[in-house]
């Protein structure tokens, strides 16, 4: 092996890039997508979209709670905000036991109290899913794909730093119309510029699976026992709630949720508050607790500041002790936090999501530039070989008929009957048809064509999609606009965008000449003295250019 | 850690030797990498200073960089026994003294 430390990592970088970035790809998108999860669920529910909230929300969900479950153990209200424009409502009986995920609930009208019925849908919770564990099979089996991606994905971002002599530089250098040099400075640009992105979410991906991907400390230093380094650890107290409880007094008055509201007013600014939760309701003993929308600090993991207050005549109580977290514990706070945005600004949400879709570009790009690269090698043979067929088919599924997929998803969601029983399902049957169709249409189709359809299938299913809201849903563009109602009209106007920028993508592969004679093409000034090893058309020394080399098996 | 040069223009058998290193660097990669990782996990949480959730964590949260360079090293060797001999080796040992050391600790 004499090649340098830096061709060897190029080498690395190409052949792990190449495996995984479908899978990539598909995770960077799910993923991106999942920042707006919750306003993918809305959309997907037309029956929540005329829920107007005002001041008196809190108390109509309060009502409904004790009309609906008097005797319950506790009773939980997440009260409508800037991402939901419902009340949801929920409560554990007494003797329940406690778990994750929705027991006895009900959505609200946050304008009215009534209970709304919302058509059976999981679309937005299925691509957040999606992301970390996959489909179809096992939970922890889907985790151990995802994980040994991303490590892969994190060795690619660090050789791809390792190759890159000229990082500052290619901020500032893209060459369009150059064939493969402008896939380059693309996958280039979106790699480096959004470097700080990728690696954090990258590496904090890998935290958030760590106990799975790497459980060997807590073998050795708890041999094993998990629930033990969580408790210690101060993330999951486990007997909060075992305590006897005394037996049940009926409350003196009525709980006063209008003066705790109006605390919260005062000390957080109206409107702040997003989440009422009340033990042991309609008792002397009971506690009401108001959760802050957002988080103040990243280090407690995005934990939500709080009040809490007598039930029976509204006196603030202290707030519960939490442990402070040690230096490493915030470490893992502030980079899984930041993973899962769980803060609620707005701006560095959409910054999220737009530095998302760098990531999925960079996967793409990535995976095109494989392709270009080597055209010449097919021009010198005269025929695609086997491997690289495969290579272009695979490339056009996993990225113009995965996105076309998402689109689907959309249509499918308003075109299945909303009374149809097992709906969520035939949506997510719907994703998976369109995206092996895809598959299969790119393998009889020729290579550009089948990039162009595909492309083209996705910019109309996702430009489109507004008008499908405003034929079969209770609300259109113009009229969220007129109303004020940036919620929706963002989550339509996002689609909109998405599908031109898509249409943008589809009419250019479409206009694309391939350059008549390659051996034609200059070697650019710069390219670099020293001829490499297996490089019969490659000068220069940015990564995917060196990782060209000796890749053409 | 390219090719010597594009497969057409070299013997079959170096394209298969080629072949068969790529295949064992791979192998020294992802096995004694993993080894050499879980193996310095292991010990980190036992011998760092400081309270005992706070060792795992940090040994956990580093896993992932040690992994990262233990794979690059593998590619980086002059040859696949050096790949083999400087993961699997540190790995066995690391694994074999965190075994003991939390042996002797309960």
């Amino acid at each position: 092996m004499k090649q340098g430390f830096r061709q060897s990592m190029a080498w690395l970088h190409t052949w792990s890039g190449l495996i995984l970035c479908w899978l990539l790809f598909a995770i960077f998108l799910t993923g991106t997508a999942s920042y707006f999860r919750q306003e993918i669920q809305l959309w997907m529910q037309p029956e929540l979209h005329a829920s107007r909230p005002d001041a008196l929300t809190a108390q109509r969900a309060y009502d409904a709670l004790q009309a609906r479950a008097p005797q319950a153990q506790s009773w939980n209200i997440v009260l409508p905000g800037p991402r939901s424009p419902v009340a949801q409502v929920s409560w554990r009986d007494a003797g329940a036991p406690v778990r994750r995920g929705p027991g006895n609930g009900m959505v609200l009208d946050a304008g009215t109290g009534a209970q709304l019925s919302p058509r059976e849908s999981n679309a937005g919770n299925f691509l957040y899913r999606f992301h970390f564990e996959l489909y179809g099979m096992e939970r922890i089996t889907g985790r151990w794909i995802v994980g040994v991606a991303t490590v892969i994905m994190l060795i690619g971002i660090i050789t791809g730093i390792v190759t890159h002599r000229r990082i500052f530089k290619d901020f500032f250098t893209l060459r369009p119309r150059k064939g493969h040099r402008s896939w380059l400075d693309g996958h280039n640009a979106a790699a480096v510029l959004a470097l700080p992105f990728h690696l954090m979410i990258t590496y904090s991906g890998l935290l958030l699976l760590m106990t799975l991907l790497m459980p060997w400390g807590i073998e050795a230093a708890y041999q094993g026992d998990t629930q033990a380094f969580f408790s210690e650890w101060g993330r999951r107290g486990g007997a909060a709630e075992s305590a006897p409880l005394a037996p049940r007094e009926p409350a003196p008055g009525a709980t006063p949720l209008s003066a705790m509201l109006a605390h919260a007013d005062i000390a957080w600014g109206p409107g702040q508050v997003a989440s009422i939760s009340v033990t042991r309701p309609g008792t002397a003993q009971a506690i009401v607790e108001l959760r802050r929308r957002g988080t103040g600090s990243l280090l407690d993991r995005g934990q939500p500041d709080r009040l809490r207050f007598r039930g029976a005549d509204g006196q603030t109580l202290p707030a519960e002790a939490s442990a402070e977290p040690s230096g490493p514990g915030m470490v893992y706070n502030v980079l899984t936090a930041l993973h899962l945005v769980r803060f609620a600004d707005p701006v560095v949400r959409w910054i999220f999501f737009l530095l998302g879709l760098m990531g999925t570009f960079m996967a793409a790009s990535g995976l095109v530039l494989w392709v270009v690269k080597r055209e010449p090698d097919r021009r010198k043979l005269g025929r695609t070989p086997a491997g690289h067929r495969l290579v272009q088919v695979l490339n056009v599924a996993a990225v113009a008929g995965m996105t076309a997929a998402v689109g689907a998803l959309f249509w499918a969601n308003r075109l299945i009957p909303a009374g149809l029983p097992g709906r969520a399902q035939w949506e997510i049957h719907a994703f998976f048809a369109v995206w092996g169709l895809s598959l299969l249409h790119a393998a009889v189709r020729p290579h550009r064509a089948a990039w162009r359809e595909q492309l083209w299938l996705g910019a109309a299913l996702f430009a489109l999609a507004p008008l499908l809201n405003a034929w079969t849903g209770t609300s259109h563009l113009l009229g969220a606009l007129r109303h004020g109602d940036g919620l929706l009209a963002g989550i339509d106007l996002t689609l909109l965008a998405l599908g031109l920028t898509l249409a943008a993508v589809a009419r250019k592969v479409g206009l694309h000449r391939p350059p008549p004679a390659p051996a034609a093409r200059a070697r650019p000034p710069r390219a670099a003295p020293r001829p490499a090893p297996g490089g019969a058309h490659t000068g220069t020394a940015t990564p995917a250019a060196a990782a060209g080399r000796g890749a053409d098996a | 850690m390219p090719k010597p040069s594009s497969a057409a223009a070299v013997a079959p058998d170096t394209a298969w030797r080629y072949r068969l290193t790529v295949a064992s660097r791979l192998a020294a990669a992802v096995a004694g990498g993993y080894l050499l990782t879980a193996g310095a996990t292991a010990l980190l949480s036992l011998a760092l200073p400081g309270p005992r959730a706070s060792a795992v964590l940090t040994a956990t949260m580093l896993s992932f960089s040690i992994f990262t360079a233990a794979v690059m090293t593998a590619f980086a060797t002059s040859s696949a026994a050096r790949a083999w001999l400087w993961l699997a080796l540190p790995g066995a040992l690391a694994a074999g003294a965190a075994w003991w050391l939390s042996g002797s600790a309960s």
